[in-house]
């Protein structure tokens, strides 16, 4: 359950931002290959946000999608670390997108 | 007033909020203001920050100190029951008289392992995270404080027993090594890819059991490799000390390197 330490750090992270305003909304990336649960983002996100600037804020999570380059040069949509390259079939792909685990904006009044 | 995002409007935008409360209606994000058809008088401030980013810095810093001061450092990720801490006792014991070694012990409760440690001989540092499920570098920086860290070579971390959270956070180690044991599913690596695909080393520990069980290595090590080409694989048992010969020649090997690249 490490979402809920990394939505305490997102809560954290908005709040250093907001500059004493109340948020309305949060925008965020959550990679495909993160390896975080958009829906327990969402359950922690209502408890971690009671009682700062994002008490009642709305969470909007965007999911990246995974890609991967590999060796042979070919770029394909990578849904799990072992999917092989469908044009080589090598494993190994270089993560190019997927991993993002950010606070892209906030909504503040 | 809209009670799903709680704005006052008095038009409706039911449409939008028709997804079954997962509440994803967009509010044109580019837009400072009038979204949905009524003003909020709001604004955006772009944060394009990654969250882990405190941590990430906290772990540089870690990271700086372990190469101003020569220490190999690995953290030691596992399931609960891989033997890890079984591994560290024989580890530390065969390599007292070659390395001077440290560890940090990562456990939700109890000093247990971190007293198994201290009979070796090694100072040790346990750290309790209480309902935490990982390690993350904080922790690790405030744990480095209870150490003599002039002269040490060799730091090991042993993470909270957990295939998932520890994979996310770097500690400002060199390595993560994953250890797996025989008595667990083959298939582990295709489980929780993510901590495979981040560690430089697997250890497959308690091969003595092998005639024992049905595990299959060739099968293991090859989902291993699908997930991770490059990673280094020890077969071992710790309690036999079958294999642990090479472990030790990887260790001293990275260590020296370690040593030789000290600020």
């Amino acid at each position: 359950m490490h979402e809920l330490s990394i939505t305490q750090s997102m809560v954290e992270l908005c709040e250093q931002n907001a500059g004493g305003r109340r948020v309305i909304s949060v925008t965020m990336e959550i990679g495909e290959l993160s390896g975080m649960v958009p829906d327990a983002v969402e359950f922690c996100f209502d408890a971690c946000s009671r009682d700062t600037l994002l008490d009642g804020a709305r969470l909007i999570i965007e999911r990246i999608p995974g890609r991967g380059r590999c060796g042979c040069g070919a770029e394909s949509p990578l849904s799990s670390y072992f999917d092989p390259c469908p044009v080589c079939g090598g494993f190994g792909l270089t993560v190019i997108a997927g991993e993002e685990l950010r606070v892209r904006e906030l909504e503040v009044e | 007033m809209c009670t799903t995002c709680g704005c006052s409007t008095t038009e409706t935008h039911e449409q939008s909020h028709s997804d079954g409360g997962h509440h994803h209606h967009s509010h044109e994000l580019n837009l400072p203001r009038q979204r949905h058809g009524h003003d909020h008088d709001t604004r955006i401030i772009a944060i394009e920050s990654d969250i882990l980013a405190k941590n990430n810095r906290l772990a540089s810093g870690n990271r700086a100190l372990f190469r101003e001061k020569g220490i190999f450092t690995l953290n030691l990720v596992s399931s609960p029951g891989s033997g890890k801490t079984s591994l560290l006792e024989r580890t530390l014991t065969d390599l007292r008289n070659s390395c001077r070694s440290a560890v940090i012990e990562g456990d939700q409760q109890t000093s247990n392992d971190a007293d198994r440690i201290a009979a070796t001989g090694v100072p040790v540092q346990q750290i309790n995270t209480g309902s935490g499920c990982h390690l993350d570098a904080h922790m690790v920086s405030h744990a480095l404080e209870q150490f003599e860290l002039e002269g040490l070579e060799l730091l090991f971390v042993e993470n909270v027993g957990n295939l998932v959270c520890p994979a996310a956070f770097d500690l400002g180690e060199d390595h993560k090594v994953v250890v797996l044991s025989v008595t667990e599913g083959e298939d582990k690596p295709l489980k929780y890819p993510q901590m495979f695909h981040n560690s430089t080393v697997m250890l497959l520990n308690k091969v003595d059991l092998l005639p024992y069980l049905e595990f299959d290595v060739d099968s293991c090590l090859e989902m291993a490799r699908r997930v991770n080409p490059e990673i280094i694989i020890f077969q071992l048992s710790a309690r036999t000390g079958q294999g642990m010969e090479e472990w030790y020649g990887w260790l001293k090997e990275q260590q020296r390197l370690k040593a030789g690249t000290r600020d």
